[in-house]
């Protein structure tokens, strides 16, 4: 295995500790969607995207959407990391009057868009991707969405746009974590054949482990999949990825541990970081 | 004195509950809202009587619309702020305009989600749903009237929009136990000030009567739960008595209760001294429920405060 990946996969047990850990002493959270989401994001952050405290007011850089924008200390942590604020800043997440907030705001430096309704991303992250063609730029337009959230139509229509103008600078990344607030996805609204949707909206699809760094990496290596054609990642994770009793519970969506299960936790993330 | 009740959103599944059972025509829609919405046990004891279409709130109104239409008694449930922006156009064209008594509510309304943000606020409801033709709009203050506007609502023949928040509420003293759509409760009578508030902020403006009498001032409070079609003999019998006015809203400024009031006022060229209190047009500062309220004026303190400057 490379340096690399080892590097993130260290990474990604630092962020898992830093966003219970935000959640924790906040006293709220979405530790579910948070926990499934933060691999992709350690991979594009550290690897793919490019986007610095320093170029962020650079128009012609990438950019990247959070649409599942309820997962947010996930983003706040891995934005921290990245120097957008400090630790500090961070801690008074919830506070009154801070603009560290449980979605994600423009007030706070690194965030592209304000996301909390689900369903807009995708549309915002079009334009934007139209815009980078019509300006000429050679950069790309990421939107991380829950696969509960495809179940809002908007989504749909943003995919149709996004054939329409053949927007191979678009990566649709779907965090496939298989539940939603009151249980299974396929229980709540079914979206399979989820693949089979996404190619008869026009994009080339890619199915991999959204919580193996390995696998992250590669396909977001290969973008654009295909010339003219929009991309997707049918990023299959696990709800509350790497705390054994978190995992894959619908429970977990936004509970908040208790200081016994905050330690338990901890211990178990401990283990694993070398 | 101060009676604690449960959150209204509780006191509305447990309603809505008992009179499905007795109903075989009511249905629940949600939007992967039956937790936010208190449903879990009505999902469980009436799987038949529940409908379930994912996170599309537009989906929940259109298809609402059509269940009505199919004669049965829907309660559309999901976050007001959703509902009410979201499905906006279903609410305007499929429910309201083509006439089908869909009940929709909207759960954890106003800033009941605190530090989630504006996306999950609903301060513009009143006003957006104000302004559609067909469509009533009730904002409950505490668990008799969040009880009672359901039992209304089953056999209500129009659209209807009910707001709920969902922070336990004091169970409030009334001068009549009829709880009707349209017809303000009176909380308690007073000669000096008007108190009108509606939903979560009853309590407070109640709280801050009692502060007032404390300083010899007799204040009216009215519940002014129904935000359309509005009560204006209440709101008039109350000025024509009383030497001011101070309408309290967990809403924005513009379009709401406060603006209730004033075109009434303006119009019926009533001469009362008038403040309105509720969110203003800016960026709204980040809090929970309570500390944002406190901090826009809502605090029965900060009422009282207000109520003595306005009556100097
Ligand atoms: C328009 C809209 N409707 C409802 C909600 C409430 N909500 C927040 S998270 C969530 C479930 C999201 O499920 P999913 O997209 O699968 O996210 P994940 O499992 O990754 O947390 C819901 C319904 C919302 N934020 N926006
Ligand atoms: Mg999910």
């Amino acid at each position: 295995m490379s340096n690399n990946i080892k590097y993130l996969e260290q990474k990604s047990l630092e962020y898992r500790k830093t966003t219970l850990e935000i959640i924790y002493n906040s006293g709220a959270g979405h530790t579910g969607g948070s926990l499934s989401c933060l691999d992709i994001l350690n991979v594009l952050y550290n690897n793919i995207l490019g986007i610095t405290p320093e170029n962020f007011s650079s128009s012609n850089r990438n950019q990247y959407i959070h649409s599942k924008g309820h997962s947010v200390e996930a983003l706040y942590t891995v934005l921290c990391d990245k120097g957008f604020f400090s630790k500090s800043d961070l801690d008074t997440l919830n506070n009154f009057n801070s603009h560290f907030i449980g979605h994600p705001t423009r007030k706070i430096k690194g965030i592209e868009h304000n996301t909390g309704a689900l369903g807009h991303g995708l549309s915002v992250a079009v334009g934007m991707a139209i815009s980078k063609k019509i300006n000429g730029s050679d950069k790309f337009v990421y939107a991380l969405l829950g696969d509960g959230e495809l179940s809002e139509g908007s989504v749909w229509e943003a995919c149709t746009s996004a054939s329409k103008y053949k927007l191979d600078n678009l990566v649709v990344i779907i965090d496939r974590n298989k539940l939603q607030i009151t249980g299974k996805t396929e229980d709540v609204n079914p979206i399979e054949p989820l693949d089979k949707k996404f190619e008869s909206f026009g994009f080339e699809v890619n199915i991999i482990n959204g919580n193996k760094i390995e696998e992250i990496l590669q396909s977001l290596e290969l973008i654009p999949f295909k010339k003219n054609k929009p991309n997707v990642i049918i990023a299959n994770t696990t709800k509350g990825c790497g705390v054994s009793f978190i995992e894959n519970q619908v429970s977990w969506h936004h509970k908040v541990p208790s200081e016994g299960e905050y330690k338990i936790a901890m211990e178990e993330l401990n283990k694993r970081l070398k | 004195m101060t009676d604690i009740g449960k959150p209204n959103l509780e006191i509305f599944a447990e309603t809505l509950l008992n009179q499905a059972k007795q109903n075989k025509d009511i249905i629940a829609v949600t939007s992967d809202s039956r937790g936010s919405g208190k449903l879990v046990t009505f999902g469980n004891e009436l799987p038949d009587q529940i409908i379930e279409v994912g996170i599309a709130e537009q989906n929940l109104v259109g298809l609402s619309a059509g269940l009505a239409a199919g004669g049965k008694i829907i309660f559309a449930v999901s976050p007001a702020s959703f509902l009410t922006a979201r499905s906006f156009e279903q609410i305007k064209n499929d429910v309201s305009y083509s006439d089908h008594p869909v009940t929709l509510v909207g759960i954890s309304a106003g800033i009941s989600y605190g530090q989630l943000g504006s996306t999950h606020h609903s301060l513009h409801d009143f006003a957006a749903l104000r302004a559609i033709n067909n469509i009533s709009i009730v904002a409950p203050a505490d668990n008799f009237e969040a009880a009672e506007v359901i039992k209304k609502a089953v056999s209500y023949e129009k659209p209807l929009y009910i707001r709920y928040g969902k922070k336990p509420m004091m169970n409030l003293p009334r001068k009549n136990s009829n709880f009707e759509i349209s017809k303000a409760s009176i909380i308690r009578e007073g000669k000096d000030l008007t108190l009108v508030a509606t939903g979560e902020t009853v309590q407070r403006a109640y709280l801050a009567s009692l502060i007032l009498q404390d300083k010899g001032i007799d204040v009216e409070v009215i519940s002014m739960h129904t935000i359309k079609p509005f009560d204006n003999e209440a709101l008039i019998n109350s000025i024509n008595k009383t030497k001011a006015l101070i309408s309290i809203e967990e809403h924005s400024v513009y379009g709401g209760l406060g603006e209730c009031c004033s075109s009434i006022i303006s119009q019926g060229e009533f001469n009362t001294k008038f403040k309105i209190i509720g969110i203003p047009d800016e960026y709204m500062i980040n809090g929970t429920q309570a500390d944002v309220l406190d901090h826009y004026g809502m605090s029965p303190e900060k009422i009282a405060d207000t109520s003595v400057a306005l009556l100097a």
